[in-house]
C-alpha cells in the first residue's frame, strides 16, 4: 500500500492546527453573548457544519453531472465521498442546533423551514447511500448515484420554498423562534472573527476529509481489482 | 378470459405503425407504451386491484387512527387523501416497473428503435392513468363514506397536477429502485423525501379548495405545483437515459 502523499499529510496537520485555533477562538476569544450566555457558542460550529453539509451535497451534484457526461469512475468516487461527509456534517448541524434550541427556544425541535429542510436533506442523502448499497454493478451504482444526487439536490431548495410559503400563508406559532432567530444578536467584531475562522476551518476540514475519503475509495477499488485478478488466476 | 379483452385488431395499430413511418412516430411510440401498459393491466388486473384495495384500507385505518369525526375531517381530509394516493402510488409504481424488469420487457422496450424519452413518457402516462383511476374510485367512496362531496373542479385539478408531479419523479426512481437488491423497501425511501415539495403544495392546495378559502390564497400553491411539475419532468426526462442504459 502506498503512503499518503506529502501534500495530504501537510493538509491534515494544517487542518488539525486550524481546528485547535478555532476551538480556542470559539471558546475563549469570542466574548460571551449577553442574553443567551455560553450556549450561543454552539452557533460558530453549527453554521460551519451546515455550510460544509450544503457544500458537500453541491459537490456531489456537480461531480455526479460530470460523471454522467464523462463516464469516468473517479468523479463518482468523489461524489460518494462527498455525500458521506455531507451526511455527517448535516447531522452535526441538526444535533448542535437542537442543543442550542433547547435552552433558547425551550424546545428541541420546531417545524421551522430551515430545520425541516435540513432534515429532509439529510434523509435524501441517507436514501442515496441506501440506493448505492443495494446495487452491485459498479457502473450502474455510479449512474444511479449521480442521477439521485442531482435530483435530490434540486429538490432541497424546492422543499425549503414550499415550507416557507406554507408558513407565510398560515402563520403557525408553535414555539416561534423569531426573537432569537439567526441574525438577531449583533455580532461583535471578535464574534465575527471567530465565526469566519470557524467557516474557514470547517472548509479545510471538508477538503481534508474529502481527500482522505477519495483516496480510500481509490484504494478499495484497487483492492477489488487485485482480488479479481487473484481469483481469476 | 376472452370476452373482457378488446379485439386483437384494436390493439395492434399503434405499435405496428411505428417502424414504418419515422415522422410523427414519437407520439405513436408514447401511445404504444401507454397502450401496452393499459392492455396488460386490463388482462391481468393485478396492479389496479392491489392499489385500490390498499387505498381503501389506508382510508379505513385513518378512520380509526384519527377518529374522523366531522370537525376533524374538515381540516385533514386533504392530508388523508394525499397520504392514500402517495402510498397507493408507490405500490403501483413499484409493480409497473417490476413487471418490466422481471419478465425482461424493459430490454425489449429498449431495443425498440424509438427515442428513450418516448418510453419514459409512455410509462409516466400509464402510471398517471393508474393513479387517476385510483383517485376516481377513492373520491366517490370517501364522499359516500363521510357524506361529503369531493367532486369539486378545483380539487380535481389539484389531484391531476399533484399526481403528475408524483408520477414523473416516481417513474424515474422506480426504474432505479427495481434494479436494486432491496427494491420493495427502496422506492418509498428514495421517492418521499424528493417529492415532498409536490406533496406539500398538493395538500395545501387541496385543503384550500376543500375549505372554500378565497382563490387568492390557493392560487400560489397551484402555481407552485405547476412549476414543480415542469421542473421535475424536465430533469427526470434528461436523466432517464442514464437510468435505463446498459
Amino acid at each position: 500500500m502506498e503512503a499518503s502523499p506529502k501534500a495530504l499529510r501537510s493538509l491534515t496537520w494544517l487542518t488539525a492546527a486550524l481546528f485547535a485555533v478555532a476551538l480556542y477562538m470559539v471558546l475563549f476569544y469570542a466574548p460571551r453573548e449577553m442574553v443567551m450566555g455560553d450556549v450561543q457558542r454552539v452557533f460558530y460550529f453549527h453554521v460551519a457544519a451546515g455550510w460544509v453539509g450544503a457544500l458537500a451535497f453541491l459537490v456531489t451534484a456537480v461531480t455526479g453531472g460530470i460523471y454522467l457526461a464523462r463516464k469516468d469512475r473517479r468523479w463518482d468516487n468523489v461524489a460518494t465521498a462527498s455525500v458521506e461527509i455531507g451526511v455527517v456534517f448535516t447531522l452535526i448541524n441538526i444535533v448542535s442546533g437542537s442543543i442550542w434550541a433547547r435552552p433558547i427556544w425551550n424546545t428541541w425541535w420546531t417545524w421551522d423551514p430551515r430545520l425541516v429542510t435540513a432534515t429532509i436533506m439529510e434523509l435524501i442523502y441517507v436514501a442515496y447511500l441506501m440506493l448505492r448499497q443495494g446495487i452491485e454493478d459498479p457502473d450502474r451504482r455510479a449512474r444511479f448515484g449521480s442521477v439521485y444526487g442531482i435530483l435530490g439536490f434540486l429538490s432541497v431548495p424546492l422543499t425549503f420554498l414550499s415550507i416557507r410559503i406554507f408558513r407565510t400563508i398560515h402563520p403557525v406559532v408553535v414555539g416561534s423562534g423569531d426573537p432569537t432567530a439567526e441574525g438577531t444578536f449583533d455580532m461583535t467584531p471578535r464574534m465575527l472573527q471567530a465565526f469566519m475562522f470557524s467557516l474557514l476551518t470547517f472548509s479545510f476540514l471538508y477538503a481534508t476529509l474529502l481527500w482522505h475519503r477519495v483516496r480510500l475509495g481509490r484504494l478499495s477499488e484497487k483492492v477489488e481489482q487485485l482480488k479479481m485478478k487473484v481469483l481469476s488466476a | 378470459m376472452s370476452e373482457a379483452q378488446p379485439p386483437a385488431q384494436a390493439l395492434r395499430p399503434p405499435a405496428a405503425r411505428i417502424a414504418g413511418e419515422p415522422r410523427g412516430g414519437y407520439l405513436r411510440a408514447v401511445a404504444a407504451v401507454v397502450w401496452k401498459d393499459l392492455v396488460a393491466e386490463l388482462r391481468s388486473r393485478e396492479l389496479l386491484g392491489a392499489m385500490l384495495v390498499f387505498a381503501l384500507l389506508v382510508i379505513l385505518i385513518f378512520n380509526f387512527a384519527l377518529e374522523l369525526d366531522v370537525r376533524t375531517r374538515a381540516t385533514i381530509t386533504s392530508g388523508v387523501l394525499w397520504v392514500t394516493f402517495a402510498f397507493a402510488g408507490t405500490l403501483g409504481l413499484n409493480r409497473s416497473m417490476a413487471i418490466e424488469k422481471d419478465r425482461g420487457c424493459l430490454d425489449g422496450l429498449l431495443l425498440a428503435p424509438v427515442d428513450r424519452s418516448a418510453i419514459y413518457f409512455g410509462k409516466v402516462i400509464g402510471n398517471l392513468a393508474f393513479m387517476l383511476i385510483v383517485a376516481a374510485i377513492v373520491l366517490p367512496t370517501y364522499s359516500a363514506l363521510y357524506n361529503t362531496n369531493l367532486f369539486r373542479p378545483g380539487l380535481l385539478l389539484v389531484i391531476l397536477l399533484g399526481s403528475i408531479g408524483y408520477v414523473v419523479v416516481g417513474t424515474l426512481l422506480a426504474a432505479m429502485a427495481v434494479q436494486a437488491r432491496t427494491r420493495d423497501v427502496l422506492l418509498p425511501i428514495l421517492l418521499f423525501p424528493v417529492v415532498l415539495p409536490v406533496l406539500v403544495a398538493a395538500v395545501k392546495a387541496s385543503n384550500g379548495f376543500l375549505q372554500d378559502l378565497p382563490l387568492a390564497e390557493i392560487l400560489p400553491w397551484v402555481n407552485l405545483l405547476i412549476v414543480y411539475d415542469v421542473i421535475f419532468a424536465a430533469v427526470s426526462l434528461m436523466v432517464f437515459d442514464f437510468v435505463v442504459e446498459e
